[in-house]
């Protein structure tokens, strides 16, 4: 289980391109989701995705983990590199991307199982049974996940019976239990009350000292809270990629200026 | 125009609201009065109604309980004739144990404490007055003696136990030889034909036919032993009979039990119903071999039926390519639910039963066939050609019920497996069929009780009036699929349409129709607990 190792913690700030996005563009059948995106995502560092509803910030992030695979008729152009490679390359499958790009999304979906069983999934599902490794993992992901004080006493209940917060902890810890190099977040604290998102947020800066982390969205203060790199997206487009403070303070584009001060028709 | 806010009845869709109640109501009212009548005429078989002695007219008596009272049928409706039948009983004497006769002919009703009922192994019951017992012993007791009727008692219970003793030899260790001894026949028989060395085969049959001949020395004399104690009584018509003791299943005195001892009764007979195996063209007894064939062949099927039908709908569900060709097997899958049951029958008798079990008898009973006048194993009727036939009569309601759990398993769940890497097959594995799992048992359970409910194929393909041994049993290999056993359902439709004396019957129809009921909703009773308790594991949770 090399995998399981955990990654030498090196210097924030790795590989500048560790997510190349090349003149990427997305179909859903004959209707264009997405037009020409182009952006490097630094590793070990939090990029946001923000833009209004229906610019296609989902279809960009579930395009990294190809989870828009799922979906009938699609097509794309362009190329999506992870670490140098293309994540559309044959030789590569898709599942072992899966597991190197984990992935929490805006519902919280646990599994109709324990908290434990949910958490280990990940390893379940490449035959680990050595029940020493999965405990080990279960606490490690649930401690990362800030999770773990709150039910070490009830890990073999069920995960239904948890709050929205700590469902969407739990589904983070389960995202990260395989110790995958990425983690893409799709809007993780929009069912969330304001404390739990706090936690949320929280848990992204620590985080991000492991993970290459890219999130999605809808709040601006969460995004200039959180993330190190901004784009916003209008209309399938990328109008604007930069660091977060100069989207925010200094943005080149009037749209998005228009679009974080909140002046957008 | 001043108009006053009115809306009209119509418009408010009231009317429609009662029409839907309306529907409910005679639903329910139906439903209800099918089980009313099942239960009370079903219970009423067992309860030990008072005797009366009737006299009539022309000087003759009668004793037996009142049945019911009618008009007679082409009597006048301005002055009606009322007709009475009774259970006379006694049909060696009385031909027909059920007789209507008019009520202008009854001169008198009395209902004498001495007044005796008796249940036999021949002959269905007798209502008659005691004269004197012999017990087994040699000693007399007159009917009038204090003692007559405890040692009466210890008589019956003391035959009860001989006829047990017999039937077990006879069941178990005759069954046995019998078995063992055909086997030696059809040995013998491939030994001459090909020329082997007959003489050791020929010296065990002789062996085997010597104990059969020992054990069925030892069963007659059990029963000599038990035909010593006889009964002495008096019929309607004041003639006496003697009646072997053997021959009594039960005795008691009508006009005399207390309420307690008339429960005592009505137990006693629902218990014996429920364990015992038939009597008498299976009109009296009990019919625990139908029992433990409808459960038998309702388990079976169901366990055949789950996994083809999980297996289909998974398929039909998440991975054949959707289109034209899938939406018209659905339609054929939907369209299969309609088709009449018999058909199904038909089906099973053709292809599960001549053709799997023709070919599985040549494939591996060549022998039997060949040295045993070829008389087939399992291309005949059998539990396991019922309980295929019945499972691919309820395929549809499974398929059709499952895809309907995995369609509405929520898509975040499929999602989230998924991405964390698990393989579509894992995810389906692991994940969606697990939520599934409670809609999948609801169409089982429906599949289950239109399968326990389920007469016309099964007359095809293994049901049989009466079967002498049971498909499971402690002879190896224990689950034989091949036997024909007895059904309820079909118990039913036998005793109701196809038995002699349908009056003598319709009791005993509409007791095994309760006890069908009753089984068909334990049946689902087990099951939806099952559901239920996977629901509570897997009940959805509030984003
Ligand atoms: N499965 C799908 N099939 C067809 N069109 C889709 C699908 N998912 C999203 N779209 C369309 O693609 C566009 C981008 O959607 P999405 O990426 O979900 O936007 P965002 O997450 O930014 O709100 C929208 O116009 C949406 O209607
Ligand atoms: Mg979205």
């Amino acid at each position: 289980m090399t995998r399981l190792k955990v990654r030498p913690s090196t210097e924030r700030g790795g590989r500048k391109d560790y997510i190349s996005i090349k003149n990427f563009g997305f179909w859903y059948g004959s209707k264009k989701a997405l037009e020409s995106i182009s952006l490097d995502i630094p590793e070990r560092q939090v990029v946001a995705f923000i833009g209004p509803s229906g610019c296609g910030k989902s279809t960009l992030l579930r395009n990294l983990n190809r989870m828009n695979d799922l979906v009938d008729n699609i097509r794309h152009e362009g190329d999506i590199q992870i670490d140098s490679r293309s994540i559309y390359d044959p030789g590569l499958e898709v599942i072992s991307l899966r597991r190197r790009v984990g992935m929490v999304f805006q519902k919280s979906n646990p599994f109709p199982k324990s908290i434990f069983e949910n958490v280990v999934y990940a390893l379940r599902v490449v035959g680990v049974r050595d029940r020493a490794l999965l405990e080990e993992v279960c606490e490690t992901s649930l401690r990362k996940a800030a999770l773990w004080d709150e039910v070490k006493d009830r890990l073999h209940d069920s995960a239904l019976g948890l709050s929205g917060g700590q469902m969407q902890r739990l589904c983070i810890a389960r995202a990260i239990a395989n110790r995958p190099e990425i983690l893409l977040m799709d809007e993780p604290c929009s069912a969330l009350d304001p404390i739990a998102t706090g936690k949320i947020e929280e848990l992204i800066h620590e985080l991000k000292e492991q993970f290459t982390i890219v999130i999605v969205t809808h709040s601006m203060q969460q995004a200039a809270r959180v993330s190190d790199r901004t784009a916003f997206f209008y209309l399938g487009k990328q109008v604007e990629y930069d660091t977060t403070e100069k989207i925010f303070m200094n943005p080149s584009q009037p749209q998005t200026e228009a679009y974080i001060s909140g002046r957008f028709g | 125009m001043s108009s006053t806010p009115t809306t009209s009845t119509t418009a408010r869709g009231e009317p429609w609201v009662w029409l839907t109640s309306l529907g409910l109501i005679v639903g329910l009212v139906m439903v209800a009065g099918l089980l009313s009548l099942v239960v009370s005429e079903g219970l009423r078989v067992f309860w030990p109604e008072t005797v009366a002695v009737t006299e009539l007219k022309e000087g003759r008596a009668i004793i037996g309980p009142m049945v019911q009272r009618r008009i007679r049928p082409g009597s006048p409706a301005s002055a009606p004739v009322y007709e009475r039948q009774y259970q006379v009983g006694m049909r060696e004497v009385n031909g027909q144990a059920y007789q209507w006769f008019d009520e202008s002919r009854v001169v008198k009703e009395s209902f004498p404490a001495e007044v005796m009922g008796l249940e036999r192994m021949e002959n269905g019951p007798a209502f008659v007055r005691p004269v004197r017992l012999t017990n087994s012993a040699g000693k007399v007791y007159q009917a009038t003696e204090a003692a007559f009727a405890t040692e009466l008692q210890n008589e019956v219970s003391r035959a009860a136990g001989i006829r047990e003793k017999i039937a077990s030899l006879t069941k178990n260790e005759i069954g046995d030889l019998n078995s063992q001894m055909e086997k030696s026949r059809i040995d013998l028989r491939r030994a001459e034909d090909q020329h082997l060395p007959v003489e050791p085969i020929k010296a065990r049959l002789e062996q085997l036919n010597q104990a059969y001949a020992g054990l069925h020395d030892q069963a007659e004399n059990l029963q000599k032993q038990a035909g010593l104690a006889k009964l002495e009584v008096l019929d309607a018509a004041k003639n006496a009979h003697v009646i072997p003791l053997f021959q009594i299943v039960r005795a008691w005195s009508p006009n005399q039990l207390s309420f307690g001892e008339r429960l005592g009764i009505f137990f006693s007979r629902i218990g014996e119903f429920i364990t015992a195996e038939p009597r008498e063209a299976n009109t009296e007894g009990g019919v625990m071999p139908a029992i433990f064939g409808t459960l038998a062949m309702t388990v079976f099927m169901s366990l055949l039926v789950t996994p083809f039908g999980v297996i289909a709908a998974v398929y039909l569900r998440e991975y054949a390519q959707q289109g034209f060709l899938l939406r018209f097997v659905r339609i054929c899958v939907n369209n299969l639910a309609g088709v009449p049951s018999i058909v199904f029958g038909v089906f099973g008798l053709g292809f599960f039963v001549y053709v799997l079990g023709g070919t599985i008898d040549q494939l591996f009973f060549a022998d039997q066939l060949k040295y045993n006048n070829h008389s087939p194993v399992f291309g005949t009727g059998g539990l396991v050609w019922c309980s295929l036939t019945l499972a691919l009569m309820t395929l549809p309601v499974v398929i059709v019920a499952t895809e309907e759990a995995l369609g509405s398993v929520p898509r975040g769940m499929r999602e989230a497996s998924l991405a964390t890497g698990a393989s579509k097959w894992q995810t389906i594995r692991y994940v969606i069929l697990p939520a599934a799992a409670p809609g999948i048992l609801t169409g089982v359970i429906l599949a289950m009780a239109r399968g326990a409910g389920e007469v016309a194929p099964l007359m095809l393909v293994g049901v049989v009036k009466l079967a002498p041994t049971l498909p499971i049993d402690a002879t190896a290999p224990f689950l034989h699929l091949d036997r024909k056993f007895m059904h309820l359902g079909f118990h039913e439709y036998d005793l109701g349409f196809q038995s002699p004396d349908s009056d003598a019957a319709r009791p005993m129809v509409f007791a095994t129709t309760l006890l069908l009921i009753i089984l068909v909703v334990c049946l689902n009773i087990g099951a939806i607990y099952i559901r239920n308790r996977l629901r509570a594991r897997y009940k959805s949770a509030s984003f």
